[in-house]
């Protein structure tokens, strides 16, 4: 797919400036990228979390397109029923057919956690809308819990590191596969520093007939500890390492779209976060080792998954 | 809008098939709706008349109650008109977003089938759920039999539509007793109920890209208070919507039920006042208590939310005893929701009859004439002796 960057360099925005997230948030960064790939018209629903609270404090809005918050759950059933009300007044004739087009914008605790119930039903109903995942792992806009996309290991304020535990102590949950399992045409994940990869998913999960996913890291400056200016490097870092990579599910074939070379090693990843750092120390190797294991692990598994050898 | 008087259809139905008669002629264009006993007759039906294209709506068949409620609000915020039915625990399940609906000022419209809430297990009817949802921000009716549950069905549309109210609205029959009875009715021809329905035209359609708006923002310490306070104003102005829809309503079918209703109220001294289908058993009793002389009397309350609380304390001023009967329990209250309503009333109308508080029929519990006679008994006795003795008291259960 062919991305030019000049056009969409002086393309306006529809998430305009002034809205009140961290400098260094990555989730910004994604939602301009995603929605410049997906373009107007275009109806966004958000759940309850940091973009949310930060780009709707009445009386004002970041939003120049439609946008719809409802709860912290539910943000793909809000746009089942957005989705669901324009079909039946375009075939009703009460409402012309514009080709209008559905993106739900949630974190991780919404995605993973509490709301997983809401956007499997939602998939299996086989609504028209991409559903993209803000994942910074954890619960970052209530000050930083674990979700159950927060890794091995990392400390949080609910997984807190002390004397009996290192961080959390369960491996996440592998969401991106669970919702590939609901058979959709298009699932993948992304990273905001491969833009030219996330655009063109974007595109692709947007006119995929059907309901789609896109799980895109974001890391967090004030959650995953580490200065404001390395958001982007962090992005890049996180699939080197391969804590973290970027694949596509179109129509049940599985894609690999980056292959690290050479693959770092988690520790690379440990050291630039001060949420990993408790697992530096020599009493704690033995807590990289799990994590390393299981990053090899699920590597190995998606490359089996991508037929790649 | 003065309607002529239309001829009536004749039907025998359960009022869970009534009410899904009502949906197919109001024709919605998003219901989401999902399973729960004693509702599911209802989406059931529903979907039938989805898949034989008797109507043109789109069904959502959700994977939950929460989501049911969520879907609704995504649907009714781009602008359309939405219905859902549910019961009992779905209800509670809805809880959280039910305010979210109210707040928003969409005017969702849920057939609500009263059934009680767990533990222990219980499908059978009473009015934990509706009365539950009390503080949630919807206008509330109750029907007394399937007749007032059809017709409620098609005048609640109005209700929360209404620009000045612009709230979801309830309507609410007893499970079982109601939604699974089948009674004689008089359904309205199609055409009726789409001329009384009218046309719905979304204020702020978010599918409007033209106009883009944001629902749902973050509304902290500077404006929040004021958006509540617009809300309970909009619920003021309901009251004086369901008496006008009543009355519409009542023009083109001659079934004139406004927010409260007597029955051998005007020289009543003893009086009972409560909602939905045990009216109709009460009203057995008052005949029985009148052919024994004692000048029993009766008061529905058809209109719950907002509580028509001048029309009751006028009603019921100068009374000898009253008995409020309340179908659903506030653990550690001194008195129960409906109760706490009438004395409210009251009170603050200078009034301060001799008055009880029965709570009755939980799970489903029979309540039948012989009951309610023993009530204005024991109003009798309390004029005659002077003393009221305990105002909560429990109807037909075993200490």
């Amino acid at each position: 797919m062919v991305l030019n960057l000049e056009p969409i360099s002086v393309e306006r925005d529809l998430l305009a400036p002034g809205h009140r997230l961290c400098a260094g948030c990555a989730e910004t960064i994604v939602v301009r990228q995603i929605l410049h790939a997906v373009g107007e018209p275009v109806i966004v629903a958000s759940s309850t979390g940091c973009l949310e609270v930060a780009t709707s404090p009445y009386p004002y809005t970041s939003w120049r397109v439609p946008w719809i918050h409802s709860a912290f759950e539910n943000a793909a059933s809000t746009i089942s029923g957005v989705e669901t009300m324009y079909r039946a007044l375009v075939k009703r004739g009460k409402i012309e057919d514009k080709g209008l087009k559905f993106v739900v914008f949630a974190g991780d605790g919404a995605t993973y956690d509490i709301g997983l119930q809401f956007i499997s039903g939602a998939m299996e109903r086989g609504h028209r809308f991409l559903y993209v995942c803000l994942n910074n792992e954890a619960y970052m806009n209530t000050g930083i819990q674990r979700s159950s996309a927060t890794p091995f290991g990392a400390w949080t304020t609910t997984s807190p590191v002390g004397k009996e535990t290192p961080g959390k102590t369960q491996h996440r949950k592998d969401i991106t596969a669970i919702f590939a399992a609901h058979n959709i045409p298009f699932v993948a994940q992304a990273a905001p520093h491969a833009w030219r990869d996330l655009m063109s998913k974007a595109k692709k999960a947007i006119a995929a007939d059907g309901p789609s996913f896109i799980n895109v890291i974001v890391p967090c400056q004030r959650g995953w500890r580490y200065a404001p200016g390395d958001t982007i490097e962090l992005s890049r870092l996180a699939v080197d390492t391969c804590v973290w990579s970027l694949y596509e599910v179109v129509d049940g074939e599985w894609r690999l779209n980056y292959y690290p070379n050479p693959k770092k090693p988690v520790t690379d990843w440990l050291k630039s976060q001060g949420r990993f750092q408790h697992l530096l120390k020599p009493e704690n190797k033995h807590v990289v080792d799990i994590l390393q294991a299981e990053v090899d692990r699920q590597w190995t598994k998606l490359l089996e998954r991508c037929k790649v050898s | 809008m003065t309607l002529q008087k239309v001829k009536g259809i004749p039907v025998a139905l359960e009022g869970d098939r009534a009410v899904a008669e009502a949906m197919r002629q109001m024709n919605p264009d998003v219901v989401a709706a999902y399973p729960i006993t004693p509702q599911t007759e209802i989406v059931m039906r529903f979907s039938d008349f989805v898949a034989s294209g008797e109507v043109e709506t789109e069904f959502i068949p959700v994977e939950s109650e929460h989501a049911s409620m969520s879907a609704c609000i995504g649907a009714s915020a781009a602008g359309g008109r939405v219905q859902t039915a549910s019961s009992g625990a779905g209800i509670a399940l809805m809880w959280e977003v039910l305010w979210v609906a109210s707040g928003s000022r969409l005017p969702i419209v849920m057939h609500v089938v009263n059934r009680s809430l767990s533990a222990p297990l219980n499908i059978h009817c009473d009015h934990s759920d509706s009365i539950g949802m009390r503080d949630a921000g919807w206008v509330q009716l109750y029907d007394e039999d399937v007749q007032e549950a059809y017709d409620n069905a098609i005048q609640v549309v109005r209700i929360a539509e209404h620009p000045d109210v612009l709230l979801p609205t309830i309507h609410a029959l007893d499970g079982f007793i109601l939604g699974h009875s089948v009674e004689r009715l008089e359904k309205l021809p199609d055409e009726a109920v789409t001329e009384f329905i009218g046309t719905y035209t979304p204020a702020y359609p978010l599918l409007d890209v033209e106009h883009p708006l944001s629902y749902g923002p973050m509304d902290l310490q500077d404006y929040f208070f004021e958006h509540k306070r617009q809300q309970a104003e909009a619920m003021v102005h309901a009251l004086d919507v369901v008496a006008q829809v009543a009355e519409e309503y009542g023009d083109l079918t001659g079934r004139y039920h406004s927010l409260i209703e007597g029955y051998r109220l005007d020289d009543a001294d003893f009086v009972t006042v409560m909602l939905g289908s045990t009216v109709g058993t009460a009203k057995c009793a008052v005949d029985l208590m009148r052919e024994q002389g004692v000048k029993a009397g009766l008061l529905k309350i058809r209109c719950f939310r907002p509580f028509p609380a001048a029309a009751v304390a006028e009603a019921l001023a100068d009374r000898k005893a009253i008995a409020v009967l309340d179908r659903s329990l506030s653990f550690g209250a001194q008195i129960n929701p409906l109760c706490l309503e009438v004395i409210g009333a009251l009170y603050s109308h200078g009034f301060a009859p001799k008055l009880i508080n029965y709570v009755y029929g939980l799970g489903g519990r029979d309540t039948v004439p012989a009951q309610i006679c023993e009530i204005y008994q024991e109003l009798v006795r309390i004029d005659r002796e002077g003393v009221t003795g305990s105002v909560l008291r429990y109807l037909a259960v075993r200490d």
